[in-house]
């Protein structure tokens, strides 16, 4: 029973954890390629899963209209923001930048909970079967599904940023962006695009929870969470951010596995990431694979 | 207090000391008078209403009085404020509860207490700088929050805890007129020592901390320590506000101490511009009033339109919306905060109609 029941969280939090790497790769590239926290990453989600529900019920299109339909919204809705507001603040200190995205992040959580209300809402049934089983586990396909898009997502951009024209403009843009602009890479452009591939990503995988969970306010604590997950694993690092997400994924199973076993303390499952954030910032600040930043004067 | 507009022509000054006195001129001493004064005068004649909204002005205005030396000042960003606020609540209440400390003496001593936790999560601060201290602190607040709601003994968990009403001398002080005095006394105090720090050693060493933090060690500053100190002296003031909040809802509860209250904070002194001390107070008006002009003008709406029960149960979240929308739109257009518009309107008439 024990044994499988710490199976079953296990794949629990591969699944959550690839999520989570989903949305850490997302705001890893906005980091990179324009130096801005993404306080507003979980509401990027939000926006994404609610759009695509509203389609699917109240225009009642179909799944696979309304998905790509989401899609080109986020990426609309991402150049936009850049453009308005993002944009005035390049050269600005840190801390103003770090409070645009948070005052972002509140006014559109708040928003949307004022169109579309504080309860969860279910996702239409998409899938005919309830749930697959896999070697002896019973798993919700929309789970399965989220696994292969993450994986997919994955492989696109590992694609995107080694052959892509665009993507190599972005890698040598976070690189040195005097440099890019130089060789004829227009920054303005990669900036903007940055936000809009993060934004459709997040809207992607915001979709995918809200299948599963149903789309809620909660969804935006996607955001928080992607912090432990890219601290652990390097803040400027893509695969860091795939492994720290993995890294979270499994340790929330883990914590939630203990306290429900062992300690009963409750509530370990939310802020046990936040003890190790703490911890890894005070030993290795630049995690596992992000670049040592040395200072000169 | 401290600014750099309306000085007479000319430096006419002898001495270092008069360089750095905490008015620089007699007229901006005599109009800070005046203002105490009229705010002595206030209670005779407000309803309870604006007294109620002074008041959070007041305990709100010392708080974010804290966080504008750690930020604006030091240069250090901070987004665990409201933990701190909450840990001065609880701190005050515990001690009177517990200990059976007057509460006029709790409130300094909770004060104390949150220093003490103030420096020990000040700690990352002597390591990190940036972004990477904005989320340890983010850190933070989660932790203290859980903190909150799991010690029973000291925050009585989910229930929450009792504030008794502060007592002096026998008797008791109670409602809005009584506490607004104890506010306001609270309110001067807290300026007049953070002007006044603003201006010692310490205070100049925060913000060489700030401008440039290499020059500052080798100009031999300590920049652990001095980072640390301002976590601690920060923390104080959030917890001396954070009793204030405890000792005049006469409850305090653990939700009440959200990141969004942390983002309020940084909000305040955003708009009211960083490391300006009266601008401190102008952010905090701004971010106190803002949910009540929110409402206003909803009803303002709704008399116009008659009942529309979609924008009533949106309300709530409008204020949200408002707050978030006002610092975007603050950093955006006025980065300096209100302190500079008040500063540029000031000079507008001084020099009217000759502006040249």
């Amino acid at each position: 029973m024990e044994s499988s029941l710490l199976f079953q969280l296990m794949v629990n939090g591969v699944i959550v954890g690839t999520l989570y790497g989903v949305v850490a790769m997302c705001f890893v590239l906005i980091y990179k390629s324009t130096q801005v926290v993404n306080f507003a990453q979980g509401e990027f989600l939000l926006i994404g899963a609610w759009t695509c529900w509203w389609m699917v019920t109240s225009m009642e299109l179909p799944f696979w209209a309304a998905f790509p339909l989401t899609f080109l919204f986020m990426m609309a809705f991402g150049i936009v923001l850049q453009i308005v507001v993002l944009r005035p603040l390049i050269g600005e200190p840190v801390i103003s930048v770090i409070m645009v995205t948070i005052g972002l992040s509140i006014f559109f959580q708040a928003v949307m909970k004022s169109i579309f209300g504080v309860w969860p809402q279910p996702f239409p049934e998409i899938f005919p079967v309830k749930s697959v089983n896999i070697l002896g586990l019973q798993v919700q396909p929309a789970y399965l599904m989220s696994l292969v898009v993450s994986v997919v997502i994955m492989g696109l951009f590992a694609w995107f940023f080694k052959y892509s024209r665009m993507g190599l403009a972005m890698r040598a843009t976070a690189f040195n962006q005097q440099v890019a602009q130089s060789l004829g890479i227009s920054v303005k452009t990669v900036f903007a695009m940055a936000w809009a591939i993060s934004a459709m990503v997040s809207a992607l995988a915001g979709v995918v929870v809200g299948m599963v969970n149903g789309v809620s306010s909660a969804l935006s604590f996607f955001g928080i969470k992607v912090f432990p997950a890219v601290i652990v694993g390097g803040l400027d690092s893509i695969v860091g951010a795939i492994v720290g997400g993995l890294i979270i994924g499994l340790l929330e199973n883990m914590a939630e596995y203990v306290d429900g076993q062992y300690l009963h303390v409750g509530n370990l499952y939310t802020v046990a990431p936040f003890y190790v954030l703490v911890i890894i910032l005070m030993i290795k600040p630049y995690g596992l694979f992000g670049t040592k930043t040395i200072e000169r004067v | 207090m401290i600014s750099s507009s309306l000085i007479p022509c000319g430096q006419y000054k002898t001495s270092y000391g008069a360089d750095t006195t905490i008015f620089l001129t007699p007229a901006s001493r005599n109009w800070c008078v005046v203002g105490v004064a009229v705010a002595l005068m206030v209670p005779l004649v407000a309803s309870n209403y604006v007294l109620s909204i002074l008041i959070q002005i007041g305990y709100y205005g010392i708080a974010a009085l804290g966080l504008n030396i750690l930020v604006g000042s030091t240069g250090q960003i901070s987004l665990g404020h409201a933990a701190f606020f909450g840990f001065g609540a609880f701190a005050s209440a515990w001690l009177n509860n517990k200990f059976g400390i007057p509460v006029l003496l709790a409130i300094p001593l909770a004060g104390v207490m949150t220093t003490l936790l103030g420096l020990l999560f000040g700690i990352p601060a002597g390591r990190l700088k940036g972004l990477y201290l904005a989320i340890a602190t983010f850190a933070s607040q989660f932790i203290l929050e859980d903190f909150f709601s799991r010690a029973n003994w000291f925050t009585g968990g989910s229930s929450g805890a009792q504030a008794n009403p502060i007592n002096v001398l026998g008797y008791e002080i109670s409602g809005d007129r009584g506490f607004f005095y104890v506010v306001l006394f609270f309110l001067v105090i807290m300026y007049l020592l953070g002007t006044n720090l603003l201006r010692t050693r310490d205070g100049r060493a925060f913000v060489a901390v700030r401008d440039h933090y290499l020059s500052a060690e080798v100009m031999g500053i300590n920049l652990t320590k001095y980072r640390i100190l301002s976590f601690g002296i920060s923390s104080f003031y959030a917890g001396i506000g954070g009793a204030l909040y405890g000792h005049y809802l006469g409850y305090v509860s653990a939700e009440g101490f959200t990141i969004l209250l942390s983002i309020q904070f940084l909000g305040m002194i955003i708009i009211g511009g960083m490391g300006s001390v009266m601008g401190t107070l102008m952010g905090t008006a701004f971010m106190v009033l803002l949910p009540e002009a929110t409402e206003g003008t909803v009803s303002t709406i709704k008399h116009f339109t008659g009942d529309i029960p979609a924008l009533t149960s949106a309300l709530a979240y409008l204020k949200e919306a408002a707050i978030g929308l006002a610092i975007v739109l603050f950093l955006i257009f006025e980065p300096d905060g209100l302190v500079h518009r008040w500063r540029l309107i000031k000079s507008y008439w001084k020099l009217y109609p000759f502006s040249y």
